[in-house]
C-alpha cells in the first residue's frame, strides 16, 4: 500500500510526518537538529531515501544534512576525515563559493544594494535544494545572496552555475524585503536541460541548456512598486510550480497578481480572477490535473496574514480566473498566520493530497484535493517548508 | 593536550560530549587550534569561521582564562594555561538574536 512522507522544514528543526495512503493518522519523528533553522528538505525522486537538507543559523551558518534512510538517520557529506589525496576536500559541503574566475568569462562581483549602489555578493544560506529528476547524488541549491548551486556528489561539494548571474542583469537584481534569494527550482522532467528558477527581487530565468546559458522570462509581469512596471528585471516573484505532465505550463504567486505561462515564461498572463487578494507565497498545482492549481491569499505585503482571520486556500480548477475559497477544517476565525512561499505540496496518490504549513506551526492536509482538511499538528516551531513524499 | 570547549550545537554537529582535546603542533594560537579542529571534525568547518577568508564568524566569541580573545589576532599565542591544558579554550555562540 502506498504511504506518504511529509518533510517539515520549522524556525527550529525538522519534523518528518508519516501516514498510509488514507492519510488519516499520523506519526510524528523530530525535531530533527533541533535548534537551527530548517529551511527546506527534499528526498530524492529516484532514491526517496535519500534526503537533503538545509539547516541554517545566525551563529553558525549554513549546514546540508543528508540522508540514505529515509531521514532515520543524517550525515554531513563530507564530514569526515577524508585523507585521500584528490579527494573532495572535507567539510566542503556547507562551502557556497561564488565563481568569480577568468574561465566563467564574466567574473561578476557586485548586485544593487537598497540604495541603488553596488554591493558585493555574500553568502547568507540556501533556501532551496532541489534533487536531480535522474541521479540521487545531483542536487542544486537556491541560495541567498541569489545564485544557483550544483552538487553532483552528494552534497559533498558544491559549484556555481555563474551563468546565471553572468548573464547580463545581474548587477540590477536587488534584494526583497526578506533577502536576495535564489528561492524555487523546476527542473523540466520532459527536458533535461532545462531548468527554471526565480528570484526575489529579479524575478524568473530559464535555461535550455543544463545551466550554462540564462534569460530572464519576466515579459508580461506587471509591479507597479517599481519604476518600469514591465521592466526585464527587477520583479518580485514569490513561487512557481507546475504540473510535470505539461512541459510549458507554469503558474506564478508574485508579489501581488497569480500569473501563469503557456509558453515556458516567455510570456505570462495574470489569472487572479476573483480571488479576494491576489497577494500571497505559496502555489502549488494538482498532481493530476495540471490546470488545477491552489494558493493562500494573503491580505498585504505588510499585514502578511488572511483577510478577516480566516484560513483560506482558494482552488481554481480551470488554470486560474475562477476561484474557489475552500474552508472546510480551517480556522475561519481569528487566524492570523502565514503561509510561506515553499511551505505547499502534494502527493502523487489518486487522490491527490494537498498540505500546507503555516507560521503559527500547523501543518494542514486535505487528502481529497483541498475539499476537506485537518490538521497533522497543531504546534510545531513557525513552519518554513513542506515538501512530500510519495512511497510505495 | 589542548582542550577545547564546543557550544551545545557545534558538539552535536561534531557527535562529541563534552571537552574536545587535540594535540596541536606548534604555537598555540586561535588559528592552529582552529586547525587542528576542523581537521579532526571536518563538519565544523565554515561554522566558526569563513571557509575562504577564514574570519570569525560574527557571532562566534573565544573566550580563555576569563579572557574574551576574539578580537585578538588569530595568530598571537593563546596563555600558557591553554597551552599547557589546564584551561580549555572556550567558543562561545553570542548571547545575540534569541
Amino acid at each position: 500500500m502506498s504511504s506518504v512522507r511529509v518533510l517539515v522544514g520549522t524556525h527550529k528543526g525538522a519534523f518528518i510526518l508519516t501516514s498510509d495512503g488514507k492519510r488519516e493518522k499520523w506519526e510524528v519523528s523530530g525535531p530533527h537538529f533541533a535548534g537551527w533553522e530548517m529551511y527546506h528538505l527534499k528526498g530524492s525522486p529516484v532514491d526517496p531515501d535519500r534526503i537533503y537538507a538545509s539547516q541554517t543559523s545566525g551563529w553558525f551558518g549554513q549546514i546540508i544534512q543528508r540522508s540514505s534512510d529515509g531521514g532515520k538517520t543524517w550525515e554531513t557529506p563530507g564530514g569526515e576525515v577524508v585523507p585521500t589525496p584528490g579527494a573532495p576536500p572535507p567539510g566542503a559541503s556547507n562551502k557556497f563559493v561564488y565563481d568569480t574566475t577568468v574561465e566563467t568569462g564574466k567574473p561578476l562581483t557586485t548586485h544593487m544594494w537598497y540604495d541603488g549602489t553596488q554591493h558585493p555578493w555574500e553568502f547568507k544560506r540556501v533556501w532551496h535544494l532541489e534533487p536531480s529528476l535522474t541521479d540521487p547524488d545531483t542536487v542544486y541549491a537556491g541560495v541567498e545572496d541569489a545564485a544557483l548551486f550544483r552538487s553532483t556528489d552528494g552534497g559533498g561539494s558544491w559549484h556555481e552555475l555563474a551563468g546565471l548571474r553572468g548573464h547580463g542583469t545581474g548587477p540590477k537584481w536587488q534584494p526583497g524585503a526578506g533577502g536576495m534569494c535564489l528561492h524555487t527550482i523546476i527542473l523540466d522532467p520532459s527536458d533535461p536541460g532545462r531548468i527554471y528558477i526565480a528570484i526575489s527581487s529579479a524575478g524568473a530565468f530559464r535555461t535550455d541548456d543544463g545551466g550554462t546559458n540564462w534569460k530572464p522570462i519576466n515579459r508580461g509581469l506587471k509591479s507597479t512598486y517599481i519604476p518600469d512596471p514591465t521592466a526585464e528585471i527587477g520583479h518580485c516573484v514569490h513561487h512557481i510550480a507546475k504540473n510535470p505532465s505539461r512541459p510549458n505550463l507554469l503558474f506564478m504567486q508574485k508579489h501581488w497578481d497569480v500569473m501563469r505561462t503557456d509558453d515556458g515564461g516567455d510570456s505570462w498572463q495574470e489569472v487572479s480572477g476573483n480571488l479576494p487578494t491576489d497577494f500571497g507565497f505559496a502555489i502549488d498545482v494538482h498532481a493530476h490535473e495540471p490546470e488545477t492549481i491552489y494558493v493562500v491569499p494573503i491580505k498585504s505585503d505588510s499585514e502578511h496574514f488572511p483577510l478577516e482571520g480566516k484560513l483560506r486556500v482558494y482552488r481554481s480548477r480551470t488554470g486560474g480566473n475562477e476561484w474557489e475559497a475552500l474552508t472546510k477544517g480551517l480556522p475561519q476565525r481569528d487566524c492570523y498566520v502565514n503561509v510561506l512561499r515553499d511551505a505547499m505540496a502534494v502527493d502523487q496518490l489518486d487522490s491527490c493530497g494537498v498540505y500546507f504549513g503555516t507560521t503559527g506551526g500547523q501543518v494542514y492536509v486535505s487528502p481529497d484535493a483541498g475539499d476537506n482538511w485537518t490538521p497533522i499538528v497543531h504546534d510545531l516551531p513557525a513552519v518554513l517548508s513542506v515538501e512530500v513524499q510519495t512511497l510505495s | 593536550m589542548i582542550r577545547v570547549v564546543l557550544p551545545h550545537h557545534l558538539r552535536t554537529l561534531a557527535r562529541v560530549e563534552g571537552e574536545v582535546q587535540l594535540e596541536v603542533q606548534g604555537v598555540v594560537t586561535q588559528r592552529s587550534v582552529l586547525d587542528a579542529l576542523e581537521a579532526r571534525f571536518p563538519m565544523l568547518c565554515g561554522t566558526m569561521r569563513d571557509h575562504v577568508t577564514l574570519k570569525r564568524r560574527p557571532f562566534i566569541r573565544f573566550f580563555a582564562c576569563a579572557e574574551d580573545l576574539s578580537l585578538e589576532s588569530p595568530d598571537n599565542p593563546l596563555p600558557d594555561a591553554v597551552a599547557k591544558g589546564v584551561e580549555p579554550l572556550l567558543v562561545i555562540g553570542a548571547i545575540a538574536g534569541g
